[in-house]
């Protein structure tokens, strides 16, 4: 592997998501895609695996609901099972409906927030993080193709190139 | 082109936008300068809020007494203004969250905005809950804290104990929700920022967004599944908000109705303040390709739809007052005895703003018509505030024992926190409008292709 890469830049979605299909079956492998915007498709045509932040999402959920439930079990039933209003406290099924509103709300905070603090962390973005895109232009209305330089450059640079890009610049690995 | 698309659709972006232009329409207001109408409106507002933290100083000072409340009517305008600000918060949610569930392309011009106001919505609403407390320094104890009185914790079956939890879960995860819809577009300004304190800024609020390809699949993913845990979590906030009322035993109030119709009336008065925000916006911030006649349009649609759905709910309150033969239920909010009671102003001022103007939208004519969306738009605030005020205020004028039977005056403190929350509102919507990219960037540019002007005039010629 040399320790150069070739940053290929487009000004279109559709001639990307093209050109990444093209450059996937010449057998080259992309780094890294940057695009302004969510492209539709970007990740399948990249052979990108399904990300499993739903999933985490969904346990995130189940623990907020068994916190909520854990929690008012205690304070309600075990700690002090007052009668407040002729409410029964001797046990939790009893008095549950009450206890739907937070062991709903619980459950919602719970996936919202730990899955939204896993998205950044898997995504490393974050309060006084740096930025890395490689070229500002991605942010607004270009869509760069990082790929790696192995063999001969002209002929990948034309390469890419041919497959729309309208710009190829080589530059080394940060 | 990309995809299939139908010709009947209507463009959602006018005026043959590219990427780029998007850029440039959403930073414009960012990076240029504020003209003097923005100071004097934003001057007025100020001088709104500092009035508004002026009465609520003067309240916790003093007193609950200081407001207009007395032993029966012990709820007035604090929770009328909870209620309906609450309310108003939750078309951004809907916008954003319940749209997107159905794919709904539209929103994507107005989410941000939506959202924005959602989140100041809330916040203003947040207040009252505080306020309103006898003992506001005691606030805190409403949280299941470990502390030194042997472990004292709170009453979970209280609805004002689930509506701390409801709002608490609904600001934060309507904060992050927004805040990581706005990453990509923070990115935008701050890749093209030229002054370096703007640069500084927007690089800090940007969190380090980059736009890889694997970092786009989790936003949306991220979005999709914050999404569907918002909407119900928008229907459970308004529901468990409804049930402050609603698990009372106050004729009027003790309804098994309340939970939907107050969701609907919520969804029916948010979008109205949408509408109230966006028709001047587009206007001002020059965003009238991506917030378009057709947005206004669809916006009125939503709101006649709710607006059937409450007046369904106006009838059904109606009819089950007189088919319950319960005598108490004479006198509710919604009963012959108050249409002619010593609120009749208050019920008619509902019936009419809810119920009678807003069936107007119907004719198309006019609810393509910006003028008439906007006082359409007011008009509705105004009734859905009666709404709140007439439930609270009318139930428990007229309540179980006649020898209690009284009337509210608000004070000048009363008015007042009120004309302090629209101040803070606005205050805040303002420095939005300014400093944050008002219009989802990224989510505008996936849609162009389908729905742009030009995108699509190309298309239909072939």
């Amino acid at each position: 592997m040399s320790d150069k890469v070739i940053h290929a830049i487009y000004d279109d979605d559709d001639v990307l998501l093209k050109a990444v299909k093209e450059v996937r079956e010449a057998n080259h492998h992309i780094e890294e895609v940057y695009t302004p915007f969510p492209v539709h498709g970007l990740e399948k045509a990249m052979g990108i695996a399904n990300t499993r932040i739903a999933i985490t999402a969904f346990l995130y959920g189940i623990t907020g609901l068994g916190f909520a439930v854990w929690m008012m079990n205690y304070m309600m039933i075990e700690d002090w099972p007052q009668n407040i209003g002729g409410k029964p406290s001797f046990s939790y099924a009893e008095n549950m409906p009450a206890f739907v509103p937070i062991m709903f709300e619980l459950t919602v905070f719970f996936a919202a927030h730990l899955m939204v603090i896993t998205f950044y962390m898997r995504s490393k973005i974050g309060p006084f993080v740096k930025a890395s895109n490689p070229d500002p232009r991605t942010t607004d209305n270009m869509f760069l193709m990082e790929v790696p330089v192995t063999g001969d450059e002209k002929e990948l640079e034309t390469f890419l190139t041919k497959t729309g890009a309208v710009e190829t610049k080589i530059v080394d690995k940060h | 082109m990309s995809h299939y698309e139908a010709p009947i659709r209507e463009p959602l972006i006018i005026g043959d936008k590219s990427y780029h232009d998007i850029s440039n329409d959403i930073a414009a207001p960012i990076e240029g300068k504020a003209n003097k109408w923005w100071w004097a409106v934003f001057t007025l507002a100020l001088v709104a809020f500092l009035w508004g933290v002026g009465a609520i100083a003067y309240t916790i000072g003093t007193g609950i007494g200081v407001w207009g409340l007395n032993n029966k009517i012990n709820w007035a305008w604090d929770i009328t203004n909870f209620v309906w600000w609450v309310g108003i918060g939750h078309a951004g949610t809907l916008i954003s969250a319940v749209l997107l569930l159905f794919r709904q392309k539209w929103r994507m011009g107005i989410n941000r905005s939506a959202e924005a106001m959602t989140i100041f919505a809330v916040f203003q609403a947040g207040l009252f809950p505080v306020i309103h407390m006898g003992r506001v320094w005691n606030g805190y104890w409403t949280m299941p804290i470990p502390n030194q009185f042997g472990n004292l914790w709170t009453n979970f079956n209280s609805p004002l104990l689930w509506d701390v939890f409801a709002i608490s879960t609904y600001l934060t995860v309507s904060v992050v929700f927004w805040y990581t819809g706005l990453l990509p577009d923070f990115a935008m300004i701050r890749d093209r920022a030229t002054k370096p304190f703007q640069k500084k800024i927007y690089s800090l609020l940007s969190f380090g967004w980059t736009g890889r390809a694997k970092d786009w699949q989790r936003f949306e993913e991220v979005s999709l599944v914050l999404a569907g845990l918002a909407t119900p979590l928008v229907l459970s906030v308004h529901t468990i908000v409804s049930f402050d009322f609603a698990t009372s035993v106050i004729p009027g109030w003790h309804s098994t109705v309340y939970p939907p119709y107050f969701v609907a009336g919520a969804v029916f008065s948010g979008f109205a303040m949408v509408q109230t925000l966006l028709i001047v916006m587009r206007k001002v911030s020059n965003l009238e390709a991506y917030i378009t006649r057709g947005h206004i349009e669809n916006m009125n649609k939503v709101i006649l739809v709710t607006g059937g759905i409450v007046m369904v709910a106006y009838l059904s309150e109606f009819f089950v007052g007189w088919y319950s033969g319960s005598s108490y239920e004479d006198f509710v909010y919604l009963s012959v005895g108050a249409a002619t009671g010593p609120y009749w102003w208050a019920f008619w001022a509902l019936i009419l703003c809810n119920g009678v103007f807003p069936q107007l939208l119907w004719i198309k004519k006019l609810r393509t018509n910006y003028t008439v969306s906007f006082i359409m738009a007011l008009i509705i605030n105004i009734g859905m505030w009666f709404e709140r005020f007439d439930i609270i205020v009318i139930n428990l004028s007229r309540g179980h024992l006649p020898s209690t039977w009284t009337m509210f005056e608000p004070t000048f403190v009363d008015i007042g926190i009120f004309m302090g929350t629209i101040g803070f509102f606005f205050v805040l919507f303002l420095l939005y409008a300014r400093t944050f990219p008002a219009v989802a960037q990224a989510e505008v540019k996936s849609i162009l292709k389908s729905s742009g002007d030009n995108y699509k005039r190309e298309r239909d010629s072939k």
